[in-house]
């Protein structure tokens, strides 16, 4: 039952009889002539259409009040459809009349990944012009970040930053009347202004900032040096498989992301990720070992970072919805390629998925629908890492989740830990000691194996599988490298003095004083 | 005959070019969009054709809208295309 393949037909079980060629009406207002089918059977006008996708996007915002008025939120632009149909959404939202207005500040954010996507100097610039054209337009404040400036990053960014309010909700009401208050005086003293609306004062702030890392005032269209790109293209070269590419893009992405929203004062950062995309990704994700931390990566709220919180307002909308709404309502987007493996057989864990969901969702029309909706009934709560009860959980270096592997008994990485071992070759260390010059008697089949190792214990079990798949610690950005050290470091400090540390000792023998 | 056109990052399959003004030839039986997606297969499509179809019909992903409307309400590969009808192509996958 469960099978997409090209032989199968298009006529299975489950599949919905083809409907008549004569036009449909409207199912909701029963006047206009359908456009869209969305989920199972409800032809839809477009006027209703567009209600109803308008309608969704304050709704999910609604119920999770996560979003305080006057909250500074970074909207992460991909140019795609989803993202771009999100940038709408607020600036539909934030113009209506007062007591519907949409109330947070926005500013945009693009990563440029062209370098890595295959497309040529002269091909990013063509595209960032068209995405700065589209960003300059709506009048808010935006960034334009190269993927190369993940070598300038800190490496505080791998650290959980100071918490802000734990409990929004009970705040929230207030903070809304307040916020209203607040408005009406200001509307009060400037009189002459009457409806202050909030675009036209965002307009008037400055709409293109310097990017990140104190670089003198170089247009953000401005495609960094090329030595910059060539480090970065070294490091993904020397990933060995399209699904280490794909994850090591995404954290980079959302590490540049995050430092944007850091450094500018943003405290939210709206991510488009459709309901489509949030189904496949929670399947790829259990697929690469990350079971423990799906709530996390695909749920409404992500707040693994502390101080920035990532929201995802489109995972209710599926990407067909979204495309009739960018087309019937003409959103502006600019499409650019994405990773792409060498080989043609060669795919990713990501594109499987993908792959399998549509195919089976093309058949079966509730899929992704269900899928969503299993993954909405996993909470965020963190489960007890067994080790210290009331210490802070120890954080995986590169996705700061809990780390999952400190218990011993993990049947699951022992095979592989001691596969790692058997690899080193039967000589282990004292083969490739500087005392022989020449060529080693064996060729190590992992070359930094030796230093790659530093990083394993600072790494959940997914990142793990994810940077074996590496190339040479060398190759990664700065940043990672020291924070990784760091730790290390911090480790093995605290091991040597755990014997000085004061304990709270329970079964202190009181014969001993 | 017909104007498919493609968007969404599907006319990346089609050499860069987003709109294609088609005529198509005459033939006995009407063309309906089974018979366009082999012509397209045949004549329009540079690339790799399995990413822009599966079988007989599109590749799961890639939204068809004939005249502006979800080819769904149209009795999708079995619509009978007319004069100066209008098809467009949208891919929804991996973007956004």
């Amino acid at each position: 039952m469960c099978q997409a393949r090209e032989d199968y037909g298009r006529r299975g079980p489950g599949r919905r009889a083809p409907p008549p060629s004569s036009p449909r009406t409207c199912a909701k207002c029963k006047q206009g002539s359908a456009a869209l089918v969305i989920r199972v059977g409800d032809a839809f006008c477009r006027a209703c259409f567009r209600e109803y996708f308008v309608h969704k996007f304050r709704a999910v915002l609604g119920k999770n009040r996560v979003i305080f008025p006057g909250e500074k939120v970074l909207l992460a632009l991909s140019g795609g459809l989803a993202s771009s149909a999100m940038l709408r959404q607020v600036q539909e939202g934030l113009s209506r009349e007062t007591a519907k207005r949409l109330r947070f500040v926005p500013g945009l954010v693009y990563v440029d990944e062209g370098a890595v996507c295959g497309q040529s100097a002269a091909q990013r610039e063509e595209s960032l012009a068209r995405v700065e054209a589209m960003l300059q337009a709506t009048g808010f404040p935006y960034y334009l970040v190269h993927l190369e400036q993940a070598f300038d990053l800190p490496g505080s960014i791998l650290r959980r930053g100071p918490r802000g309010g734990e409990e929004p909700c009970p705040g929230y009401k207030e903070a809304v009347e307040d916020f209203i208050q607040q408005q009406r005086q200001e509307v009060a003293v400037a009189d002459g202004d009457g409806a202050a609306s909030l675009p036209r004062r965002l307009a008037g702030l400055r709409t293109q900032d310097v990017p990140a890392g104190g670089e003198p005032a170089a247009p953000g269209a401005q495609l960094p040096a090329a030595a910059r790109t060539q480090e970065l293209l070294r490091l993904f070269e020397a990933a060995e498989t399209l699904t280490a590419k794909e994850e090591l893009l995404q954290m980079l992405r959302t590490h540049l992301i995050l430092h944007t929203a850091r450094t500018r004062g943003y405290t939210k950062v709206m991510m488009g990720d459709s309901c489509t995309r949030v189904a496949v990704k929670l399947l790829t994700n259990l697929a690469l070992g990350r079971g423990a931390f799906l709530a996390m990566d695909t749920g409404f709220l992500d707040s693994r970072h502390g101080d920035v919180a990532v929201v995802r307002p489109m995972r209710e909308y599926m990407a067909k919805e979204i495309a009739f709404y960018n087309h019937f309502f003409g959103v502006p987007t600019v499409i650019t390629p994405a990773l792409r493996a060498k080989r043609r057989e060669k795919t990713s864990i990501h594109r499987l998925m993908e792959d399998f969901l549509l195919g089976l969702q093309a058949e079966f029309p509730s899929t992704i629908s269900t899928v969503y909706r299993t993954g909405e009934k996993l909470s965020t709560a963190p489960a007890e890492v067994g080790s210290e009860p009331g210490a802070e959980p120890q954080l995986c270096l590169l996705c700061l989740c809990a780390l999952d592997t400190l218990a011993e008994e993990d049947l699951a990485l022992e095979p592989t830990l001691i596969a790692e071992e058997a690899a080193q070759g039967p000589a282990g260390d004292g083969c490739c000691h500087a005392g022989t010059q020449g060529s080693c008697c064996r060729s190590s089949p992992t070359p930094g194996a030796e230093s790659r190792a530093a990083f394993l214990p600072l790494l959940c079990y997914s990142c793990r599988l994810t940077f074996k798949e590496l190339g040479h610690p060398d190759t990664l950005p700065p940043y990672v490298r020291s924070e990784a050290q760091r730790r290390s470091r911090r480790a093995e400090m605290k091991q040597q003095i755990q014997e000085f540390l004061l304990e709270d000792d329970d079964d202190e023998d009181p014969s001993e004083s | 005959l017909a104007a498919p056109v493609a968007g969404g990052g599907a006319e990346l399959l089609f050499d860069g070019v987003k709109k294609h003004q088609v005529t198509l030839p005459c033939q006995p039986e009407p063309w309906d969009i089974r018979n366009l997606l082999q012509w397209i297969k045949q004549n329009l499509l540079k690339e790799r054709p399995e990413l822009f179809m599966q079988g007989d019909s599109v590749r799961p992903g890639i939204l068809v809208l004939i005249n502006d409307a979800d080819w769904e309400l149209m009795g999708e590969l079995d619509y009978k295309l007319q004069d100066q009808d209008n098809v467009l192509f949208i891919s929804t996958l991996h973007g956004g």
